[in-house]
């Protein structure tokens, strides 16, 4: 049923539909609106027996999440930035001990300075937890991930993070399709745990391993993300069968034939990118776009294939690991290794700076011309970096960057007060 | 692809405003995208949220940075900030103010704006008679749909008792029926 909702509304609505036993929460902007319409459907005995559990922190949510788990419940939870963060004993817990939990992460950037905006930092910390990482690039696919989540994480006994990116899906209106109940019970069975914490079959999880076989133990996890590499894009394909769309799955190709210059991203830039693509194809460009839809596992055999004609790659993504550079660009040049195609890492979106089509032009110009550097940022105000940079280097008692550097700069509040220059 | 970006002030429904304009585009079959300019909500600090109107899927996910439509909900802010900014050459501009052009000191911004596609209407104040508070962004609705003709009032009074119910869903509704008759330079009768 076609519904005109909020991300974070169409997400609770989905979770709902899966059936969950066990919600553990603790609220944190921008997944609150996921949580509180959980907590809404609960009330109002739209999750039938669902235990909806508002805890105090979320280092004890995601804990409730492991108990909950391991005793056979169909467990949610959602978090982001520095929530998650907090949780971080716990994220390397619940994979490590093999525990079918799905969270949302409502991507959000990680301060200091502190900054409630979107970008990928906060998933990219946990990207070598062991969890399977899915990223969605729309409303709909967010809520149809949701649905396959339980499912791939069910299949294999490993938690499963779908990453929206906060703000800019969590709180966007758009469309979707909102599967029925029956669809929904279709596809997904009910929770059959590989390991359940039971008084009357009782055995332990969590033993303590020692160096006679911790390096097995950790094999086998990293196996569970191999064999994930065919399970998701089975359950993509089990899902349009019987939702009819295309959902999911490990990377999307958009106009990559023939492109010589091929953009790879994730999450939701990728529409903005792919109408600048429809654009420069209009013009004649060899320019095209794939998406990366799970990021852990890492789909390096499928990228590889899918660019394998291009001369060059420009990676665009909105992490960054300081001292050294992108965080997705590094994953694709060690996948692309020994194929001579050329990367390039262009980190954008920081802490919710937009994204706009007009600088995505001039980089892509710029891309096309063989002019981009291996490493930029897009839209960094270099007169403002230089003078900070001046002014550290002319006194050492300069005092605190970000305050500095907020009173040199212009905000364009015409269209919000993260951005700046962008348009100009 | 029709694009409006809405100015108002925090406690002024900016954001309601863009929601509910989104499912009354819906309700007419379009693709509509609505969005926040995502800062931290606080009572009187000017707020700028966004809605794309399209007949196909709508995937760009940038700002608004050239509106076909802007919505100013609090005419003071034409001196805080460049509210103009990016506005087409044909756009339209809704304004919750009966005040001239001279008095809100915006001539030199609009009067190359075709006819017609000025339009004030004091929108705070049929909200105050309608709904009891001056809250005016369900009206203005009623006034965009008069003066741009991309979506009928009955969607926008659709979308208003979607997001409202009982005597404050009626009373918006009041209210958008009131502005929609204003922006044509009508009065209702039982206003």
């Amino acid at each position: 049923m076609l519904k005109q909702l909020e991300g974070s509304h169409a997400v609770a609505e989905a979770i709902a539909l899966c059936r969950p036993e066990v919600i553990c929460v603790y609220p944190i902007s921008p997944q609150t609106h996921i949580v509180e319409h959980c907590g809404e459907l609960v009330r109002k005995g739209e999750m039938g027996n669902c235990e909806y559990m508002n805890v105090e922190s979320e280092f004890a949510a995601l804990s409730a999440c492991i108990g909950s788990s391991a005793c056979g419940a169909r467990t949610y939870t959602a978090t982001a930035s520095q929530g998650l963060l907090y949780m971080a004993e716990a994220v390397y817990n619940a994979s490590g001990l093999g525990l079918p939990i799905v969270m949302t992460v409502a991507n959000r950037a990680i301060g200091a300075p502190i900054n409630i905006w979107n970008d990928h930092t906060d998933s990219m910390s946990m990207r070598d937890a062991g969890w399977i990482q899915l990223f969605a690039e729309t409303n709909q696919e967010a809520l149809d991930l949701h649905i396959q989540a339980f499912k791939i994480a069910e299949r294999l006994s490993q938690p499963v993070m779908v990453c929206m990116d906060g703000f800019i899906l969590t709180h966007a209106y758009e469309r979707v399709d909102m599967p029925t109940q029956e669809q929904v019970d279709q596809f997904l069975p009910p929770f059959q745990a590989q390991q359940v914490l039971d008084p009357v079959n009782p055995y332990s999880i969590g033993a303590m391993v020692g160096p006679e076989a911790f390096t097995e133990v950790r094999y086998l996890a990293h196996e569970k993300q191999l064999q994930a590499l065919d399970v998701i894009p089975e359950i993509a394909s089990e899902f349009k069968e019987i939702f009819g769309r295309d959902s999911g799955g490990l990377i999307r190709e958009y106009e990559t034939e023939g492109a010589d210059t091929i953009i790879v991203t994730l999450g939701s830039v990728a529409g903005t990118v792919k109408d600048t693509v429809d654009e420069m194809r209009a013009a004649g460009k060899k320019i095209g776009v794939v998406t990366v839809g799970s990021f852990r596992p890492f789909p390096s055999a499928q990228l590889r294939e899918a660019v394998k004609n291009a001369k060059q790659v420009v990676v665009l993504e909105k992490s960054f690991a300081l001292g050294f550079g992108g965080v997705v660009a590094n994953n694709i040049m060690m996948s692309l290794q020994g194929t001579g195609i050329h990367v390039h890492t262009v980190v954008a979106g920081l802490g919710g700076r937009p994204i706009t089509m007009p600088s995505l032009h001039k980089l892509f110009e710029k891309a096309l011309a063989d002019e981009l550097e291996d490493m930029q940022f897009l839209d960094l105000q270099w007169d403002i970096v230089n003078a900070e940079l001046a002014r550290q280097r002319a006194q050492i008692n300069s005092g605190p960057v970000a305050e500095s550097i907020l009173k040199n700069i212009q905000v364009d509040t015409a269209y919000g007060g993260a951005a700046s220059h962008a348009a100009t | 692809m029709f694009q409006v970006r809405l100015h108002g002030r925090g406690g002024q429904g900016v954001v309601t405003a863009a929601e509910m304009l989104s499912i009354a585009g819906f309700n007419e079959g379009k693709h509509a995208q609505a969005f926040p300019s995502f800062g931290s909500e606080r009572t009187g600090a000017p707020v700028v949220s966004f809605c794309r109107l399209d007949d196909r899927e709508i995937r760009r996910r940038e700002p608004i940075l050239e509106p076909d439509c802007l919505i100013v909900q609090d005419p003071t802010l034409f001196h805080a900030l460049d509210v103009f900014q990016g506005l087409k050459p044909g756009g339209y501009l809704l304004i919750n103010s009966t005040k001239s052009w001279e008095e809100l000191g915006i001539v030199d911004k609009v009067s190359h704006l075709p006819e017609g596609h000025v339009v004030g209407i004091n929108a705070s104040a049929l909200a105050k008679q309608h709904v009891g508070r001056p809250v005016p962004n369900a009206a203005l609705l009623g006034g965009f749909a008069a003066i741009t003709g991309e979506i009928h009032l009955e969607s926008v009074e659709k979308a208003i008792s979607t997001k409202f119910g009982g005597k404050i869903a009626a009373g918006n509704i009041a209210a958008a029926r009131a502005a929609h008759a204003a922006a044509f330079g009508e009065e209702l009768e039982d206003a």
